[in-house]
């Protein structure tokens, strides 16, 4: 599959805009994903800023997965680009695994190491990634795991650990590696609704910290509460953004307005 | 029941023959540990190969893979032992079995390990790569390990399938324990050297047999 060469000299001109711009951590520019002959994403454009903390919603299936995992090529987009830090991650010249360490993703379903205990699993990217001494790693670990509260639990595996716990270890995990933007899937969705409130507040956290957050979740509440932009996606594309109050309390499209008052009951 | 003590059981022929079947039980064991070792690697080898993206790759991975699990060993190592020589290459009777046992235990080690890798979800990979480990770092510290916690039983299992197996080096003349045996027993007209061996096959393996039994329970549980 090629790109269409004329929409690829619209995404090199826009991709330079967007370096001049310096305004955003991370943007999307004409962001395209199909299967076959299906449309996932049927042109994405969007910019996160620095510290900003966006919430992607949306009805089932609309590319919500799709797109965040577009932001860290665990899916390769099929046309458009992903720019990080002023740099496009498509380029055929990037060394992708040092990318990814400036962007941090957390799944729905933890996907924590099983055979490695919470610390472990935190300093595996530290040893092997960043190139740290095993000591260097372990406090580093030790610190991130502190800064989820679970600085008792190093030594459990994941396991012994409650889902809330195993969700903090994982958050941990990719805070470590310092990343620049961190990607959120669902974290909350995996869990009993006792637990979804530590999470949460961890969450909140690493806000307060300055963390640049992309988070996909039906959490509206804590969206309506924490985010500083909600992003409504519906059929691939963006229908509709605004802060929450607007896109929650004046939602303008019929789609929006659909889409609420389902989830809302 | 004297007739039956004395042509399978009578302990001054084993005695006698001790010092054979020892020299077979040496040998026995140089082929498993020459044997068993490379088959382990060449097996994660061979289940890399066969799971590899590139076609090109895969599919003569797979046919070699099919090949040498279809191919009786025992004809794979007259063929390598007696056939080769016709190519102008002669190997030793040592040599032929480890070629024979290579091909054959990289196919079954690993179809083991393939059906490991496979068991291990893809959010596994998808968070170690997603953490800037490469594919082959994602392997090596995340899939690997827990992959074979998986099939370990199969792994011992096989193994002691390979070391019942390297019996069939009698054919190719290598002295090793079944070989000894049956010289013994045809020096001594007495089944007895054979049953030793039967004996020595047991004890070895017996425990092995043990473990894969307390793994499949571990596993289970
Ligand atoms: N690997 C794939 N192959 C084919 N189709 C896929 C693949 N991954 C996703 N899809 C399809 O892409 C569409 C969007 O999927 P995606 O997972 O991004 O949706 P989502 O918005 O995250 O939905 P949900 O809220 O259910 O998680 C769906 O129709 C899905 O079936
Ligand atoms: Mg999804």
């Amino acid at each position: 599959m090629t790109r269409p060469s004329t929409s690829s000299i619209a995404a090199d001109r826009l991709v330079s805009d967007a370096r001049a711009e310096r305004g955003s951590i991370l943007e999307l520019i004409a962001l395209h994903k199909s299967y076959g002959p299906l449309d996932v994403l049927k042109g994405i454009d969007l910019k996160v800023k620095p510290g900003e903390m966006v919430f992607l919603i949306g009805p089932s299936g609309s590319g919500k997965s799709t797109l965040l995992r577009c932001c860290n090529r665990l899916e390769e987009p099929t046309s458009g680009a992903v720019i990080v830090e002023g740099e496009d991650i498509t380029a055929p010249s990037v060394d992708l695994n040092k990318a990814r360490r400036r962007i941090g993703m957390v799944f729905q379903s933890f996907n924590l190491y099983p055979h490695k205990t919470a610390l472990g699993n935190v300093t595996l990217a530290l040893v092997k990634v960043s190139r740290l001494s095993r000591a260097a790693a372990r406090e580093k670990a030790m610190a991130a795991l502190a800064d989820v509260g679970l600085a008792d639990k190093a030594a459990a595996y994941p396991a012994e650990l409650s889902g809330g716990q195993q969700q903090r270890v994982a958050i941990a995990r990719a805070l470590a590696l310092e990343p620049k933007v961190m990607l959120f899937d669902e974290p909350t969705s995996a869990l009993d609704p006792e637990l979804v409130g530590d999470v949460l507040d961890v969450m909140r956290k690493v806000r307060a910290a300055g963390m640049t957050m992309l988070v996909v979740s039906h959490e509206m509440r804590f969206a309506a509460e924490a985010a500083d932009r909600v992003v409504f996606m519906d059929g691939g594309v963006i229908v509709e953004e605004g802060p929450p109050s607007a896109v929650f309390g004046a939602p303008r499209e019929a789609r929006t307005q659909a889409f609420l008052s389902r989830v809302k009951h | 029941m004297d007739a039956i003590r004395q042509q399978f059981f009578d302990f001054d022929i084993m005695r006698q023959a001790w010092p054979m079947l020892l020299e077979g039980l040496v040998m026995t064991g140089l082929i498993c540990l020459v044997v068993i070792p490379i088959g382990l690697l060449a097996g994660i080898g061979a289940a890399l190969l066969s799971l590899s993206e590139r076609r090109i790759v895969r599919w003569p991975s797979i046919a070699f893979v099919d090949l040498f699990r279809a191919l009786p060993p025992i004809v794979l190592l007259i063929f390598v032992y007696a056939g080769l020589p016709f190519a102008g290459i002669r190997p030793s009777p040592f040599e032929a079995v480890a070629i024979a046992f290579l091909l054959n235990n990289a196919a079954y080690y690993g179809e083991i390990y393939r059906a490991g890798i496979l068991s291990i979800g893809r959010g596994q990979s998808e968070a170690a790569r997603s953490t800037g480990l490469g594919a082959g770092q994602t392997m090596l510290y995340v899939v690997l390990p827990q992959a074979v916690r998986n099939v370990l039983p199969d792994l011992v299992s096989n193994t002691v399938e390979v070391v019942k197996l390297t019996s069939i080096a009698s054919v190719v003349s290598l002295a090793e324990l079944l070989y000894q045996a049956d010289m013994a027993r045809s020096v001594t007209y007495n089944a007895s050297p054979i049953v030793a061996a039967a004996g020595i096959y047991l004890v070895i393996l017996w425990p092995l047999v043990r473990l894969v039994s307390r793994l499949e329970r571990r596993i289970a549980a």
